[in-house]
């Protein structure tokens, strides 16, 4: 699996009351979206488009299990890497299929608007902007397995233990 | 070679001898617990699911929005008594019931040596208290564990935390926790295994407000052995066939921390994140409080109310200084008030609230204005954590929180005459 795109870049610590703050609770995806960052970066939802991929330091994801993987996917985020995740937040990326690496030196290999390319089976992101590229360990087969497959929820519709969602009703 | 706790727990619950760091596992849940958020959530919208593995496995809480602040909620707990009239669920505890789930799984015996526990909120790790696997998932990965009764793991090295000594007059579990975040930092995703002859000295109250708290240093367990403590509280309880589990003597541990009970003196976390962010209270002494809340997973216990109640008895809080106590049970509710802390508590000017989760996540019942500054024995001392992101949050035990809600600032609770 290789993701391509443009980052946008994020400090340590970046905690999920962040990601999805409080006031979003009473909100549909759509809406919620919006409120994704909204603290510590304003406007930054109106700004990241499909496709993009965000970039964090250290403890990306610290707190909750709150779903603010799924605010990021709804934004069309292509990809999250960070020098290191919080195992919750991990977690919650696999089963959201948003494809996630931690990779120590990435802060140093990417700034702000670079091209680069994420290669989740070997571990490798190439900087197409800079020409760089940096090596960490590989998302593991299994895991890669979920996320292609679309996700939690897409597994469980297979296997028959949840209804399909109603789409496209013609009335 | 020999296995940590952690280990043992998850090889057995994923059907094998043995395990090493970096095994990726799937494994058998011996208890879900299913939260209100789970059926409230506009972002992901609640599926109920057309069969499930094992209903007897399960139980529903409602406490992060109860009783319901919305219409939403009221929604979303209706949902939540569907779902457990379609599948007969016995485990349900609803309004009146109910109680912040970490503390009804602990007395209603849910956490059991041995066991892997699940829960869709960070804290579960709580039940590591009771030498049980416990932790949080995503309330996607809930759906799957409610479907299909499984997950998976990589399994993670292990920290050993070695516990020595008894602790400094006017510290407690919190104040273990902060100085444990403050000397180690983040466990890195790693599992921290409390162990060493300080640990007989703590009581069960401060051991669960110590293992709750390994959330914030990025534990992927935290886990105590089992002992006579343990035992006696789950035997009254009804829980006596348990299959505890010890570290093997040559059990491979990455780091042993070593934390001395009385090296310290009472602790507080400041504004923004507890990791490489805890200094004494003495060094913190000048910031003045707009809101004191005691409350939460970590420290909504009786024991929280008693130690309260004590500093609270024949005082009142500062003016200007608002104190919110929220019980993280109907039953510890119930037993404060019989016990007489809640009367103390609001002769003193303090407000004590029903069981939610409530203030803790900024949700309702205490939330932060604009700017404002608390002092919290909660979880999370997070930006916007408790209201507005220009909001502050400090973060110490409730026998500081009470003492600084009586001086409308930060003091250690020894400075009160």
């Amino acid at each position: 699996m290789v993701v391509e795109g443009r980052v946008w870049k994020f400090g340590d610590d970046i905690s999920t009351d962040l990601l999805y703050p409080q006031t979003a609770y009473s909100l549909p995806l759509d809406e919620a979206a919006k409120l994704v960052f909204s603290a510590n970066r304003p406007g930054w939802s109106e700004a990241v488009e499909p496709g993009d991929i965000v970039v964090g330091g250290v403890n990306f994801g610290m707190g909750s299990s709150r779903p603010a993987v799924a605010l990021l996917r709804e934004l069309g985020v292509a990809a999250n890497l960070a020098e290191s995740f919080t195992n919750l937040y991990f977690r919650n990326c696999v089963n959201y299929a948003l494809p996630p690496l931690g990779l120590p030196g990435i802060l140093g290999l990417v700034s702000e608007g670079d091209r680069i390319s994420v290669d989740f089976e070997n571990g490798t992101v190439a900087n197409i902007t800079t020409g760089g590229s940096l090596v960490g360990e590989p998302l593991p087969p299994e895991l890669l397995a979920i996320i292609r497959s679309g996700g939690v929820l897409s597994s469980l519709e297979e296997a028959g233990f949840l209804p399909p969602i109603e789409t496209g009703a013609t009335t | 070679m020999g296995l940590t706790m952690t280990e043992k727990i998850l090889a057995r619950a994923a059907g094998r001898e043995s395990t090493s760091p970096g095994d990726i596992l799937v494994c058998t849940v011996d208890r879900a617990v299913v939260l209100d958020m789970q059926f409230s959530s506009t972002a992901v919208p609640w599926r109920q699911p057309l069969k499930m593995a094992h209903p007897d496995r399960l139980a529903v809480i409602l406490d992060h929005g109860a009783p319901a602040p919305s219409t939403r909620d009221a929604d979303g707990h209706h949902m939540a008594r569907e779902f457990c009239d379609r599948f007969g669920i016995e485990d349900f505890f609803d309004i009146g019931n109910h109680g912040i789930c970490h503390q009804v799984i602990a007395e209603r015996g849910l956490a059991r040596p041995g066991e892997l526990l699940l829960c869709s909120d960070p804290h579960t790790c709580a039940g590591g208290a009771f030498n049980t696997a416990a932790r949080g998932v995503g309330g996607l990965e809930m759906i799957q564990i409610i479907c299909t009764g499984t997950t998976w793991f990589v399994v993670a090295p292990s920290i050993r935390v070695e516990l020595t000594g008894t602790l400094s007059e006017a510290c407690e579990g919190k104040d273990v926790f902060l100085a444990l975040a403050g000397r180690h930092g983040s466990a890195g995703n790693r599992n921290l295994e409390f162990a060493g002859s300080g640990v007989s000295t703590l009581s069960l109250h401060d051991r669960r407000t110590i293992a709750t708290q390994c959330a914030e240093v990025n534990a992927e367990f935290s886990i105590f052995a089992a002992d006579p403590v343990i035992n006696n509280y789950l035997a009254e309880r009804g829980v006596t066939e348990t299959t505890p589990v010890e570290a093997d003597p040559d059990a491979t541990y990455d780091e042993i921390w070593p934390l001395e009970l009385d090296s310290f003196e009472p602790q507080v976390a400041t504004p923004g994140r507890i990791l490489g962010n805890v200094s004494p209270v003495s060094e913190q002494r000048s910031v003045e409080l707009d809101q004191c809340f005691i409350g939460s997973c970590a420290n909504g216990h009786l024991e929280d109310f008693e130690i309260a109640a004590n500093i609270l008895d024949g005082r009142t809080t500062a003016p200007g200084t608002r104190l919110i106590v929220t019980p993280s049970s109907q039953q510890v509710y119930l037993d404060a008030v019989r016990a007489g802390y809640v009367a103390t508590i609001m002769e003193a000017g303090g407000v004590v609230t029903s069981s939610t989760c409530g203030a803790c996540f900024g949700y309702h019942m205490g939330v932060l204005g604009d700017g404002e500054v608390c002092l919290t024995a909660s979880t999370r001392n997070f930006k916007g954590r408790i209201g507005s992101p220009s909001s502050e949050v400090y973060m110490a035990s409730a026998r500081t929180v009470a003492a600084s809600a009586v001086a409308g600032r930060i003091i250690d609770s020894r400075e009160l005459d």
